[in-house]
């Protein structure tokens, strides 16, 4: 492999990056649970409406909750088996929220209805369409649904399409396993994407710490025209910013979107699942998630159905040693607490991570000693602390002046604090405080 | 030494013509009745009137633009003098104080999680709704003791909200800062409250706290004016509140209390000498 | 039953880096000044340092019990507060003036503003210079060092700096020892405040703060880098009347201030360019004290005048913001 200078944006940090407890591991296929409850909000956007009734048999793909509205997509049953409950089940939100749960049948069978198409033959339009009714969203872990990001407005011209595949949440392997797993299905779709796009340049960004895959993957592009780009080992190089500005060295202007500066990020799961949606006409009803953490005897990378509950995941990986203390979805940068083991695996559920008591950082809040590690950090050269000052005083306007609204909350600035200040939250707090005042103007 | 007592004088004999000159010919024409209306307002700059302080409420009562009751912490005796400024009408309403209505501090109700974090109640609320098994319960973080003007709040050490009946003004910032409506306002002369903040059915109610409102109906039957059961949780018909003492004792989980007796267990606060006279010149 | 499991807003990892850790490695960092003097000067100096920290400590307490707030002991401020004063004292300083000075540090220097975090001013500078102003004549009475078991007395001398300024002041001419005698201040053969003399031991530690990632290179290279240019500039102008920069550099506690004194976060600018501006004002403000001022050193007051504006600073050095253009409508 050529030692080429490896790419990065400014600020951000180097966790320890604990991913050798997974990274190793085959994805495995998880064995269906006794009930799979399936949210009808598993994205961003207005949730999906429940279309099915207690008692109907559902066939694997089938739509069991209709998009409402544009930034919305459809829900499909992970497997076949008999509808056992439309109601109210705790979501990984941490409240219950309408679910339909499902009691499969064993037969796992697909929708006879679902037909595979030669995306050749497609035009542009169509493959959105079809992307659109898989219910395909950002499998990175925002689930923002891909069709929206697809549909730039017409006087925004995009000329490259960034894949990001750099996972850079600690803990994390499941991005890394498809890689090395699934290459032809990720480029595959990044052609769909290039079609949709309309776009030639298509750039893989791959951290460093993934050699294997950005070697790999190099091999398998080379025919297609696809970089593949070898990024600096640095958090947050995943965040959807700080990958355009690493790979292209442009930047999103502040308060817009990637497509304002000619560009669209996808997740390489993403891409892998719009390759099935298009090709084999599946829907996204299975992700790869990668359970780990002190607490899990035998971390796994595991392909899921969407909406098997945690506990499953957790005996599927030999169960827990000790007492847990805290379950998270997600990577311990950015992921969401939950309330109980019982919450189902939804799209975003990139992976779990369960800490035991002992392995929780002991989070002491002192006064702020003005360090400036948080400024140093901020990969958007914010002034964390200062912005967390005037959030405790509920400042909005100098809030947001500070620019506050621009934080990407990745938490490179709570992770740093030596006064273990919680700034992301304060941020979060004052950036609710600034949104609620602009909508009553 | 003349020399600089001299110096010194000459320079301070300048400034203060200067000074002087300045304020006569750049001096601002204010309306005398505006300086005498900011003079009756408690100077707080609390906000309770909607504008951002004191001054600007004196500007526009004395302009018309807003009306002349609206000062709650200076009560009925600052409407009277700003009507007598002004020539109007004095229209005084009620006075109000604000109610904390939960009693279930960290020993009395259970928590749904061990929260980490911002000591604030509203960034509390936003991770799964926040850490009090029970929907209505107080947080216990004091996001409306440091929203309090009048310093009418303290947290009591198992972490519940208790308001001083005397300090409290009714200015309402706490009402706004409770991201779970716990404070409730109610008239001053109601002593009688019933301290639960919970819809949820009494079965569910008991799981989670000692001392919260099970919709039982006893209250309603002993004082059938004074109460109404609403989504399963009684609440005190202020306008009968005289009535409302009788279903104190009855009450089979303590959650009706009359504030004449004290404060929540905890609370430095002396009960209240009854009844509360805020407006002593009303 | 409660439920034990913890929710928190994200990130649930820390990088383990804390307030106490922070100001143990600054301690650990001074030891080498420490030991030094401790070795030049002997027991005067144990005395003052010990006098210094302990002080700290107790009047630390004492105001945490005052004020009804928790102890704070533990976060290693006070401690570091009280070695900095006393690193920056005569050797011979009273015992009095040193407990003097650890009340002032601690008292009027950070817990009126509210404790750590919260002063604006380094604590252990401003009693410094409060002790400087009103004990002139405790606080310039020098020592030559008279290292343990030498069996050389302690005598009475002037710092090579007063010296400097006493024969400018007489002859319009540089003393004899402020042009040779290099090798002897930067091993600390001269008279001074107890941490000021080595400046070989001060610039391990200088280097160890760095290398631990403490404090940034900002503040330190760019106070020294003015000393040296703008006294360099001065030399060249008239070296019969001006010392040379590499004087500056090693004399009148420099390396300690610029190291250890300016570097303390809560009154230094919080953003890089923030820190080089500071750094060169202390730079500039030290020189023209130096050369021009009624006191011989300059590094103290230097500092503390750039602590007054830091706020400022903080103010006109807010960094650009990833993105920040118009956002095409």
């Amino acid at each position: 492999m050529t030692t080429m200078k490896q790419k990065t944006f400014a600020g951000g940090l180097h966790p320890p990056d604990s991913k050798k407890y997974s990274a190793h591991k085959p994805i495995e296929r998880c064995p269906l649970p006794d009930e799979l409850i399936i949210p009808a909000a598993q994205h961003i956007g207005a949730p999906a409406e429940i279309c099915v009734a207690v008692g109907e048999r559902v066939k694997k793909g089938q739509v069991i909750a209709v998009a409402k509205g544009f930034v919305s997509v459809p829900i499909h049953a992970s497997t076949s088996g008999e509808v056992i409950a439309v109601e109210p089940r705790l979501h990984p939100m941490g409240r219950p929220l309408p679910s339909v749960v499902i009691k499969p049948d064993g037969a796992d069978q697909w929708d006879e209805t679902l037909k595979g198409n030669d995306p050749e033959q497609l035009d542009a339009a169509t493959l959105k369409n079809l992307i659109r009714d898989a219910g395909i969203v950002g499998l990175g872990g925002a689930t923002f649904p891909a069709h929206v990001k697809l549909s730039p407005p017409q006087d925004k011209a995009i000329d490259t399409l960034i894949l990001n595949g750099v996972e850079c949440e600690p803990f994390l392997t499941a991005d890394h396993r498809l890689m090395l797993e699934e290459a032809e299905r990720i480029i595959d779709g990044i052609k769909i994407l290039c079609k949709v796009l309309a776009v030639d340049k298509a750039i893989i960004g791959i951290e460093a710490n993934k050699p294997d895959a950005i070697e790999y993957l190099r091999k398998e592009c080379a025919p297609h025209q696809i970089q593949v780009q070898s990024l600096k080992v640095q958090y947050p190089q995943g965040a959807e910013k700080q990958l355009i500005d690493a790979c292209t060295g442009r930047q999103v202007p502040s308060g817009g979107l990637p497509m304002d500066c000619g560009i669209v990020v996808q997740n390489v799961g993403t891409a892998a699942a719009i390759s099935d949606a298009i090709r084999l006409g599946r829907p996204l009803v299975e992700r790869i998630t990668t359970i780990t953490g002190p607490a899990v005897v035998e971390a796994k990378n595991l392909l899921i159905a969407i909406g098997t509950p945690l506990s499953h995941l957790v005996a599927q990986c030999g169960g827990l040693n000790g007492e847990p203390a805290k379950i998270i979805m997600g990577g311990p940068m950015m992921g969401q607490t939950q309330l109980s083991l019982e919450v189902p695996a939804i799209r975003g559920t990139s992976g779990l991570l369960i800490f035991r008591e002992e392995d929780l950082p002991q989070m002491k809040a002192g006064p702020c000693i003005r360090c400036g590690r948080c400024i140093s950090v901020c990969p958007i050269h914010l002034q964390p602390t200062t912005i967390a000052a005037y959030a405790r005083l509920e400042l909005v306007d100098e809030a947001a002046d500070y620019h506050a609204l621009d934080c990407i909350e990745c938490g490179c600035c709570t992770y740093i604090c030596p006064a273990t200040l919680p700034l992301v939250q304060s941020i979060r707090h004052i950036k609710g405080g600034i949104l609620a005042k602009r909508r009553k103007l | 030494m003349l020399a600089a007592v001299l110096t010194i004088g000459g320079i301070g004999l300048v400034a203060a013509v200067a000074l002087g000159i300045a304020a006569k010919k750049f001096a601002v024409e204010v309306d005398p009745r505006e300086l005498a209306v900011l003079e009756v307002l408690p100077g707080a700059n609390c906000g309770a009137c909607g504008l951002p302080g004191c001054a600007g409420y004196a500007k526009g009562v004395v302009e018309g633009t807003i009306a002349a009751n609206l000062c709650t912490p200076g009560g009925a005796e600052s409407v009277e003098q700003i009507a007598h400024i002004l020539g109007i009408e004095a229209v005084t309403a009620d006075p109000k104080v604000a109610v904390v209505l939960c009693q279930g501090d960290n020993q009395k109700a259970t928590a749904k999680y061990r929260y980490l974090g911002l000591d604030d109640c509203n960034a509390a609320q936003k991770i799964a709704d926040g850490p009090k098994a029970c929907p209505g319960g107080c947080l216990g973080l004091g996001s409306c003791e440091r929203a309090c003007p009048f310093g009418a709040i303290e947290m009591t050490p198992e972490g519940l909200a208790v308001i001083s009946r005397e300090k409290c003004t009714g200015c309402e910032k706490c009402v706004a800062a409770c991201p779970r409506q716990v404070i409730s306002m109610a008239p001053l002369d109601a002593m009688t409250h019933v301290l639960c903040n919970s819809h949820d059915k009494g079965a569910a109610v008991r799981k989670y706290c000692q001392i919260g409102c099970i919709a039982c109906h006893i209250c309603k039957k002993t004082a059938p004016e004074a109460y109404k059961v609403e989504n399963f949780l009684a609440i005190v018909e202020y306008e009968h509140h005289l009535e409302a003492a009788a279903a104190i004792g009855k009450c089979p989980t303590k959650c009706i209390r009359d504030f004449s007796t004290g404060y929540p267990q905890g609370s430095s606060y002396p009960a209240p000498s009854v009844p509360v006279n805020r407006d002593s010149a009303a | 039953m409660d439920n034990q499991l913890y929710l928190s807003s994200s990130p649930h990892i820390h990088s383990g880096e804390t307030t106490d850790k922070v100001m143990r490695l600054v301690i650990y960092a001074l030891l080498p000044a420490t030991l030094l003097s401790i070795y030049f000067f002997g027991l005067p100096a144990l005395s003052v340092l010990l006098i210094c920290t302990l002080g700290c400590l107790a009047f630390e307490a004492l105001s945490c019990k005052l004020l009804k707030q928790p102890l704070t002991l533990s976060d290693g401020s006070a401690a570091l507060t009280g070695i900095l004063l006393a690193l920056n004292l005569p050797p011979s300083t009273p015992w009095w003036l040193s407990l003097l000075g650890a009340a002032i540090a601690i008292l009027i220097g950070k817990q009126v503003y509210g404790g750590l975090g919260y002063n604006p001013f380094n604590p252990a500078l401003v009693a410094r210079v409060v002790l400087l102003i009103s004990f002139p004549v405790q606080m310039t009475s020098w020592t030559t060092p008279a290292p343990l078991g030498s069996g050389i007395d302690a005598v009475t001398a002037a710092t090579p700096l007063g010296e400097m300024q006493t024969a400018v002041m007489l002859t319009g001419k540089l003393p004899e020892l402020a042009i040779s005698g290099y090798t002897d201040y930067l091993l600390g053969h001269m008279a001074g405040s107890v941490g000021e003399v080595s400046a070989l031991a001060l610039l391990l530690g200088g280097l160890f703060l760095l290398f631990k990632k403490i404090i940034s290179w900002h503040i330190p290279v760019s106070f020294i880098g003015t000393v040296l240019v703008l006294g360099g500039i001065f030399w060249l102008v008239d070296a019969g009347r001006y010392p040379n920069p590499i004087f500056h550099l090693l004399t009148g506690g420099l390396l300690l201030g610029a190291f250890f004194m300016a570097t303390d976060m809560v009154t230094s600018p919080v953003t890089c360019k923030g820190m080089l501006l500071f750094g060169c004002g202390c730079g500039l403000l030290t020189v023209l004290i130096r050369l021009f001022g009624g006191y011989p050193e300059g590094v103290s007051f230097a500092i503390l005048l750039m602590n007054a504006c830091t706020p400022l600073i903080d103010r006109y050095t807010r960094p650009k913001i990833y993105g920040q253009v118009e956002p095409q409508a």
